[in-house]
């Protein structure tokens, strides 16, 4: 088996694998723990709490105009940089490809030189999150090796992707194999580390918004 | 000889203490929340401490950091590993003593980090959880130890040359207005701030005056008369369970239907949102502010107010009424039925800042410097407003504003205009009651 057929068999099989059961067992290691009923009563009715937590969902996705001054920057960086990731992730021919023998459909992508030029927007706007973590002086604080790593990991997704496309340094399906390992390496790290965020960010909102509307607090 | 500190423990004996209180209070909801934290300190942005000093410590998650450190090496899904790869270090009880500044003297409990949070994280909750956890191991401030240990032994947090009994039967006489004491039949029980009988006994009358203005059936209770929960300050679960139930326990004692929680942001918080949990169901009346209740009244058509002479006022908004309560609109409802023009400050509502004294915090006397730190945020936005006089619905607000007042004012600066009581503007607008307190 060449390092091609190993990437994308057994060592993608495997770390499929490990992402599925981490995250399972990660969700699962806290989501089973008791549930404190709340016996005060509410101020709204069910259906105006759950339907303000969903809200919540969609109006967390920007601070409020109060803090927009302090942080609108910060979070224009990290959304800027996400929506890269997810436009080259999901509008580029192979991946549509690959996700669509997965899924059973596929979609229309964008030309593969605009998507090249996206990674490499992408590819600055990560290496601006790296620079801004290192030298905010909260941010260098709270952050641990979790942070580091998982910035690492998904710059070298994105920096093999762009050598493959490019074939640049090395024959096509070397630079593929490694590409793929890489994204292999992100899968078994997911459960591990914060890139848990992509399935907490939508149930954190609507759950805590709904606690607040509960009282009748604003989210 | 000094009697023994009761807070006196090991350093081993802090670890356990905290630990086993983060075990009791570790839930789904809890861990989701500690789980959830992405790092990206923008919570910083919303805190006063942070922003009046720029110093990163104040971030309102890493005031936790200790109780996310215990989540990951004890109970998280990956906590063996994490603590046979030493990604995790065990927490210390130096550690400990050192977030005792953190959780107690620099965080109000306000909860406007929790309205930042991308992932809607409710920080303030988690700070919460964290001081119990101090608590156990013997970390409580000690002016609040000794306020919640005193309350919920006798229900007073502090002892006094004459019971809060008799204070406030003297206050009835001064002020001309009938103090009902331990009536049973009402429809409403009455409790007040100790801040209030000792510091604005006028703010005491204005409750009496107005609830016999409103021709409602009400009574305060000698066994239970105070508002505040030093408990919960504290960070003891037990203690502030005691001490709701004293209440509690009055309230359906007189037949209640209705506890009203006077001026007091915290007491609110406590009983509305806390006691039946505590209690273990809900509980068998209902729990208002002073304010919403004066508002619905207001609203129904059962109070009219004369208008005020003040041209105009600004408004404290308390953060546990307004931004964690829900109670947001009432203030400014009585305001408008009063005629006064309401200049707002630049954040208001639920976007206000604290005013530094909440959580216990205007007890804790090591706090005092970082607190005139803060408070000039807060400062700054009420002179901007321009309006001769500020008001709110809190009595620790109007008195860590009067204490910012007397500091700045002690080093030649503006502390701002004193504050004033809503409660007591409403009474004193109280149709033919012109010379109400």
């Amino acid at each position: 088996m060449d390092l091609l057929g190993f990437a994308r068999g057994p060592a993608l099989e495997v770390s499929v694998g490990i992402f599925c059961a981490g995250v399972v067992w990660r969700i699962a290691a806290f989501a089973l723990l008791k549930i404190r009923r709340e016996q005060s009563r509410p101020r709204q009715s069910v259906l105006r709490y759950v339907s303000e937590g969903l809200l919540a969902t969609a109006s967390r996705s920007w601070p409020h105009p109060e803090f927009t001054k302090r942080t609108g920057a910060g979070e224009a960086l990290g959304y800027s940089y996400h929506m890269g990731l997810f436009v080259v992730i999901l509008l580029y021919g192979p991946h549509i490809a690959l996700l669509g023998s997965l899924v059973g459909f596929t979609w229309p992508g964008l030309p593969s030189p605009l998507i090249t030029g996206l990674a490499v927007v992408t590819l600055t706007l990560f290496c601006g999150v790296l620079f801004r973590r290192l030298t905010s002086p909260v941010m260098r604080m709270l952050s641990n090796f979790d942070d580091y790593f998982t910035w690492f990991i998904t710059m070298l997704v994105l920096v093999t992707g762009l050598a493959a496309s490019a074939h640049l340094g090395a024959r096509y399906e070397t630079l593929l194999a490694i590409h793929i390992l890489s994204v292999d390496g992100l899968l078994v790290w997911f459960p591990f580390g914060k890139l848990m965020h992509a399935f907490y960010i939508m149930p954190s909102r609507a759950i805590n918004g709904a606690i607040l509307a509960r009282k009748g607090a604003p989210s | 000889m000094n009697p023994p500190d009761p807070q006196e423990r090991t350093p081993a004996e802090r670890v356990a203490g905290a630990m086993a209180s983060f075990s009791r209070d570790l839930g789904a909801m809890s861990a989701f929340r500690l789980e959830s934290c992405i790092h990206c300190g923008m919570c910083a942005d919303a805190c006063h401490y942070y922003i009046a000093t720029e110093d990163p410590q104040y971030t309102p998650i890493w005031k936790v950091e200790p109780f996310k450190q215990a989540y990951k090496r004890e109970a998280g899904a990956f906590a063996p590993l994490a603590r046979l790869l030493g990604f995790k270090r065990a927490v210390t009880a130096e550690q400990l003593t050192q977030w005792q500044h953190l959780l107690f003297d620099s965080c109000n409990l306000c909860g406007r980090c929790s309205l930042i949070c991308p992932m809607g994280i409710d920080v303030a909750e988690l700070i919460e959880q964290a001081r119990h956890a101090m608590f156990e191991a013997g970390l409580a401030p000690p002016e609040l130890y000794a306020k919640a240990a005193h309350q919920q032994l006798t229900g007073q947090p502090e002892a006094s040359v004459e019971p809060y009994r008799d204070q406030l039967i003297a206050i009835g006489a001064r002020f001309g207005v009938t103090i009902p004491l331990d009536a049973t039949g009402v429809d409403v029980m009455l409790c007040v701030p100790r801040t209030d009988i000792v510091q604005y006994p006028a703010a005491v009358a204005a409750l009496a005056r107005v609830m016999t203005h409103l021709a409602v059936s009400y009574t305060f209770r000698s066994d239970a008369l105070v508002a505040e929960n030093y408990g919960h300050y504290a960070g003891s679960r037990e203690w502030q369970r005691d001490i709701s139930l004293r209440l509690i326990d009055q309230a359906i004692a007189c037949g209640a239907k209705t506890l009203l929680i006077p001026e007091c942001g915290h007491a609110y918080s406590v009983l509305r949102w806390e006691a039946a949990d505590l209690y273990g169901a809900p509980l068998p009346f209902e729990v208002l502010a002073v304010t919403e209740y004066l508002a619905k009244e207001v609203e129904a058509g059962r109070l009219a107010l004369e208008a005020a002479t003040l041209e105009s006022a600004t408004f404290q908004d308390p953060c546990q009424l307004s931004r964690k309560g829900g109670v947001q609109h009432a203030p400014r409802t009585l305001l408008h039925a009063m005629g006064i023009e309401l200049k707002e400050m630049q954040d208001h509502g639920a976007f206000s800042f604290c005013c530094g004294g909440g959580g216990g915090v205007v007890d804790i006397a090591s706090a005092a410097p970082l607190r005139y730190r803060t408070v000039e945020t807060k400062l700054r936005e009420i002179a901007a407003t321009g309006a001769a006089t500020l008001l709110t619905s809190c009595s620790d607000c109007r008195r860590t504003f009067d204490d910012a007042s007397r500091h700045f004012g002690e080093h030649s600066l503006d502390g701002g205009p004193p504050a004033a009581s809503l409660l007591e503007l409403v009474a004193q607008h109280l149709p033919n009651t012109a010379s109400a307190p």
